[in-house]
């Protein structure tokens, strides 16, 4: 969905062995002998998440698919809907320890970009507290900002502004 | 919004402070009104100004024009020469209560050497007078010059025409980082990117500019050398880094920083060593600005329950609030005369450009638009710029301190925000 070109690229570097860091020429290499069913014998990794895991967070099905949780009007506090959400990408987190999330936290377009930017932060913040809550390791999530930005939505409605008080979570190779 | 008894004290405030510096310059005209009555000043078409390809006679009476401060004098297509005294009892007869006169001649290797005298038609004295040398390409540059020093002689204001602007331009996905004259003219760009930059900040010396670009991913401060192009990383630490303000000296940058939690302040060297913090709370604390003494960092926190402006010691120290009227006043901005601070507050017409007396705290705003944002002082004090949205598109507005002059800066580009007016040259 809004996601097929982040998944694909997540999809790549996992299967290139690489979780963490942008690939580099030669494990993009094997990433094609694989894709081109070259035969060459995949390497096992014990401390990489395991096939069902990797395939669930790209899975429109599964709700590690979803990424985004959306905030009240000058609100950081992560509403009950999106507990579920916050629980399984938390322990999703929590048993896959060598994985790596980016939060960039936003803010709606209205007043400074300085101050917009510090709202921003304290939503991705906020869900970082609560993925480290259910087991995420601190080393494991960076929380940012993009402020107003990178908006999601540009037209000037309130159903506009509220899409953009987001944060939104991103792993190694998403972002 | 302010009652009228406060107007009128504040515009009170402003005509004693521009009759105060009026009275230290030499010259002995006072601009009354605080802008309301413009000057009548003549530019005389410059002898043998026709040698070059480019007027510079044309480009001190744009300046002139567009401060809002004078009023031209309209003189004909016929040159004056510097070498003799100008007729001052008809100068006087067409209004004009101050004249420039000029020569151009050539000089060495394809340079031409411009003489000007300024004159007060009433005292029937010389103002000042100066030579410049130029090429013929400097003809902008030149006729800047001019205008500057015929503005400090007549206003008691150092004139900011030489100075430039820096402002960020966005079309479709790309975002610039352009560098100005003044008057918008000679756009170049210093940084693109598709990524967005904002905040950017002029060293004092205005050879550099710090600046938040999101290259990679997240909000990374940069002090780029303009000259050279050369770009270090000033703050990239874990979280955010935001929001860089020069000390008046240049030796250190205030920045917002999250490493350690929430949006806090924080120095830093240039170069990205030293990193101190400057204060700890519990709340937002961003957009920090130095005072033109280097003595107060103004900056923007949520601490009271709404945004409003503080401001600390630049050692550390206690906060100690600013702003108390409105539920929305942020981006603090110390103008350059230690006398004022310019801020955004929300009012009923939305977010505008307002001002504050340092001393007395009285408020004004000063503009009729409402989405304003990122004001910004000129060196002399006396003009702010500003981003604001006119017919749904960012454009870049200035407004005088006292809200009598207001300019709109038509830069041709999409959509233009984040300005900062860069110091005086050296």
């Amino acid at each position: 969905m809004r996601y097929p070109l982040a998944a694909s690229m997540l999809a790549l570097a996992l299967l290139a062995g690489c979780s963490s860091t942008p690939m580099s020429s030669d494990q993009g290499a094997s990433v094609e002998d694989r894709t081109a069913g070259a035969g060459t014998i995949p390497t096992v990794r014990p401390d990489q998440p395991q096939g069902a895991g990797l395939a669930a967070l790209r899975d429109p099905n599964n709700i590690l698919s979803k990424r985004a949780i959306m905030f009240d009007y000058d609100s950081f506090t992560i509403r009950g809907q999106y507990m579920p959400l916050i629980e399984a990408h938390g322990r999703f987190l929590a048993a896959n320890p060598q994985m790596k999330m980016l939060i960039q936290g936003s803010a709606d377009e209205r007043g400074s970009r300085e101050y917009n930017l510090a709202l921003g932060q304290k939503r991705s913040d906020a869900v970082k507290k609560a993925l480290m809550l259910l087991g995420a390791k601190e080393g494991q999530i960076e929380s940012v900002s993009l402020g107003e930005e990178k908006p999601q939505c540009t037209e000037r409605t309130e159903a506009c502004y509220a899409e953009n008080r987001r944060g939104e979570m991103l792993y190694a190779g998403e972002f | 919004m302010m009652k009228l008894t406060d107007l009128l004290r504040f515009l009170l405030i402003a005509l004693l402070a521009t009759a105060a510096l009026s009275a230290r310059a030499q010259l002995s005209i006072e601009i009354t009104g605080a802008g309301a009555n413009r000057f009548p000043v003549a530019v005389a078409v410059m002898e043998g100004e026709s040698q070059l390809p480019r007027s510079v006679t044309e480009v001190v009476r744009g300046d002139l024009e567009r401060s809002g401060l004078f009023s031209l004098v309209e003189m004909g297509p016929r040159p004056m020469s510097d070498a003799v005294p100008p007729d001052f009892a008809y100068l006087r007869t067409r209004g004009a209560d101050a004249i420039a006169v000029g020569t151009v001649v050539p000089a060495q290797s394809g340079k031409y050497e411009v003489r000007v005298r300024l004159y007060d038609t009433r005292q029937e004295a010389q103002l000042d007078a100066l030579t410049l040398t130029m090429t013929p390409a400097q003809y902008r540059a030149t006729g800047h010059k001019i205008a500057d020093v015929i503005y400090e002689r007549i206003t008691g204001l150092k004139g900011v025409f030489s100075t430039q602007i820096a402002y960020v331009v966005k079309s479709g996905s790309q975002y610039k980082l352009q560098i100005a004259d003044s008057d918008g003219a000679n756009p170049q760009t210093a940084l693109a990117s598709n990524e967005p930059i904002i905040s950017p900040s002029w060293s004092p010396d205005g050879g550099r500019l710090a600046y938040v670009s999101f290259e990679a991913k997240k909000p990374v401060v940069y002090v780029h050398t303009l000259a050279s192009g050369l770009r270090s990383v000033a703050a990239n630490f874990k979280g955010s880094n935001s929001a860089p303000a020069w000390s008046p000296d240049g030796s250190r940058l205030a920045v917002v920083l999250t490493k350690d939690g929430l949006s806090q302040l924080y120095t830093v060297n240039p170069d990205g060593s030293g990193v101190t913090r400057l204060a700890t709370s519990s709340s937002i604390d961003t957009e920090p600005a130095f005072s033109h003494d280097g003595q107060w960092i103004y900056f923007t926190s949520d601490r009271g329950g709404s945004p409003q402006i503080y401001r600390i010691a630049a050692t550390g120290g206690r906060a100690e609030r600013v702003t108390f009227e409105g539920s929305y006043n942020v981006t603090p901005r110390p103008s350059p005369d230690g006398q004022t601070m310019t801020f955004i507050s929300r009012t009923g017409n939305g977010f505008q450009v307002a001002i504050m007396d340092v001393a007395t705290r009285q408020f004004a705003v000063l503009t009729d638009t409402g989405r304003d944002e990122s004001p910004s002082f000129a060196p002399n004090s006396r003009m702010i710029l500003y981003a604001t949205e006119i017919g749904g598109r960012g454009v870049l507005a200035a407004v005088s301190s006292d809200g009598r002059i207001k300019q709109r800066l038509s830069v041709q580009a999409a959509d233009v925000r984040e300005p900062a007016w860069g110091p005086l040259p050296r």
